[in-house]
């Protein structure tokens, strides 16, 4: 299959390229077997599965694993994704604003945050207070977990949304201005309309990314109430001195992960399709 | 009484002059279609007179008032104008009533009923009143276009602009479109038209302009500016619209 040379070539004498091929692909499949067979053998299932999928372990951590934890994860997703829409959309209203100060402002913002780490941003909320020892966060860890992940999300999405608009097509706006819509008008009644369809596949995928990123809430030191899944996971796991909930808890974030990524793919797909 | 006037119009993108000194008026009530080669600045003439453009200098008025005042409110003074574009830019993820009433509510504050009857009594105007619930992308170009004319005139323009209206649609359906400009010339639109429909443009117009490399070439009624043209880049030019095989 590999650094075979032009198969379109005639060959003199010897294998025929479609018989190499074949013989090729059968010692491909040969390896491949007896790389899982040797790793079956050697491994130590009992001991595999009495650390990683014990089901007396994960057993203990139920129901918090889903009413708490998940519960937890829940929440700061959709708060920072709540806040993140609203500044990334007013981000990119800013970034192709006429005025020139807005696009500034825009634009240092979105490469700040798009630069750094997003642990970086949580370390830094974390330590605001104790910079400002005065400072309270309104509703705690989930006002600093919501900021966080509104920050960071805020600048993705700002570049999504701006990418949504330009895509509409320019006599749109033209056609809303001569009916006599002000400029801000069209926008928010013909244009964000038809970039918010364009960009629902990329902000789905913002989704994915920010429900992982929702982990980083444990370095604000949070209480056992306050607890998401990547925490609960691994205080489970000190608790018990097995792995098992740590891949409980991987099992959890799959099971949110793979269908929001799947219906991404769709609403990407059906993009394609019938729109005009 | 004059419903467009245009005076001195410049207009320049960077160093290349495409509107070098434009007058023309057209009357209430008239016709005057814009005739002339590809480039010469037709469509930026009719951007300039709704602002899409900003003129370099020069002065439009329409109604008696300036819309090149530095001072005017453009959006107010935008309603006045309706427009027809070449691709005839209907909002796609909207209805046909819909892309009727939108405006009328937002800009004109019409309550949604009054719209809604409005919108039906364009449509009817157009011939499109059974299509009001689909959207545009389910119609042909023909009817997208004539869907554009009623969204325009639900505004109650005192003029209408329309850029081409039937270069984009095949063949066949450029007669349902003219049928539809023909009445409302009847009915005393006043139409400032660019078009390449000759035929339209003697029947229908009251005046013909011949428009070259952004100035006016030759203006009068069409049976002189089409039938006999008296400018020498006139007659080329028609020569190679009327007869397209012709070679010269
Ligand atoms: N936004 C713009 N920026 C730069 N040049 C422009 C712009 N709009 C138009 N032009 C140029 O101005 C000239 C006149 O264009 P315009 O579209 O007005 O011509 P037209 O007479 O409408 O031609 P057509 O029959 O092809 O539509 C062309 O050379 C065009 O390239
Ligand atoms: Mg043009």
């Amino acid at each position: 299959m590999n650094g075979e040379p032009s198969t379109a070539l005639p060959r003199t004498g010897g294998l025929s390229p479609r018989r190499r091929r074949q013989i090729s692909r059968l010692v491909q499949y040969v390896l491949l077997v007896a790389i899982v067979v040797v790793v079956a053998l050697l491994a130590d299932w009992a001991a595999i599965q009495r650390s990683f999928l014990n089901l007396d372990v994960a057993r203990e951590g139920l129901p918090e694993l889903f009413t708490v934890a998940l519960r937890n994860t829940v929440i700061y997703t959709a708060c920072g994704y709540a806040v993140g829409f609203v500044l990334g959309l007013g981000l990119a209203l800013m970034r192709l604003s006429p005025v020139g100060p807005y696009r500034w402002i825009a634009t240092v913002y979105i490469e700040v945050f798009r630069g750094l780490p997003a642990l970086v941003i949580f370390l830094m909320i974390g330590s605001l207070p104790l910079a400002f020892p005065d400072l309270v966060f309104p509703f705690g860890v989930y006002g600093m977990a919501t900021a966080g992940l509104g920050l960071v999300s805020a600048a993705y999405m700002a570049e999504s949304f701006r990418a949504g608009v330009q895509a509409v097509p320019k006599g749109q706006m033209e056609a809303a201005r001569s009916l006599g819509m002000p400029h801000m008008r069209a926008m928010t009644s013909i244009i964000l309309p038809q970039a918010i369809r364009i960009v629902i596949p990329p902000l789905t995928n913002e989704l994915v990314l920010l429900l992982k990123d929702s982990s980083l809430v444990l370095f604000f030191g949070v209480t056992s109430g306050q607890v998401e899944l990547a925490k609960f996971g691994n205080d489970q796991a000190s608790t018990f001195a097995n792995p098992t909930p740590i891949v409980a808890t991987g099992l959890v974030y799959l099971l949110l992960t793979i269908p929001l990524g799947y219906l991404a793919r769709r609403l990407e797909a059906r993009k394609g399709g019938h729109r005009p | 009484m004059s419903s467009v006037e245009i005076r001195n119009l410049r207009k320049s993108f960077g160093t290349l002059e495409v509107l070098r000194g434009i007058d023309l008026t057209v009357d209430a009530g008239q016709v005057v279609c814009v005739i002339g080669p590809s480039g010469s600045g037709k469509s930026t003439l009719l951007r300039c007179v709704n602002l899409l453009e900003q003129p370099t200098s020069g002065q439009v008025f329409v109604d008696g008032v300036e819309l090149t005042d530095p001072d005017v409110d453009i959006d107010a003074a935008r309603r006045r104008l309706g427009m027809v574009f070449q691709q005839f830019n209907l909002f796609p993820h909207l209805t046909v009533l819909r892309n009727v009433t939108i405006a009328q509510q937002r800009v004109l504050g019409r309550g949604r009923a009054e719209a809604e009857r409005i919108a039906r009594e364009d449509l009817e105007r157009v011939g499109l009143a059974d299509k009001a619930g689909a959207y545009p992308g389910q119609l042909s170009g023909g009817q997208q276009q004539r869907v554009a004319i009623a969204r325009a005139l639900a505004m109650n323009p005192s003029l209408m602009l329309f850029d081409e209206p039937t270069s984009a649609l095949d063949p066949e359906l450029v007669g349902d479109v003219l049928t539809v400009m023909r009445k409302l010339a009847e009915d005393g639109m006043t139409m400032l038209v660019v078009t390449h429909e000759m035929a339209f443009a003697r029947e229908v117009a009251d005046r013909v302009v011949f428009m070259d490399q952004g100035v006016i070439v030759e203006e009068g009624p069409p049976g002189q500016v089409i039938g006999s043209p008296r400018q020498e880049r006139t007659q080329t030019f028609l020569r190679r619209v009327l007869n397209p095989t012709h070679v010269d």
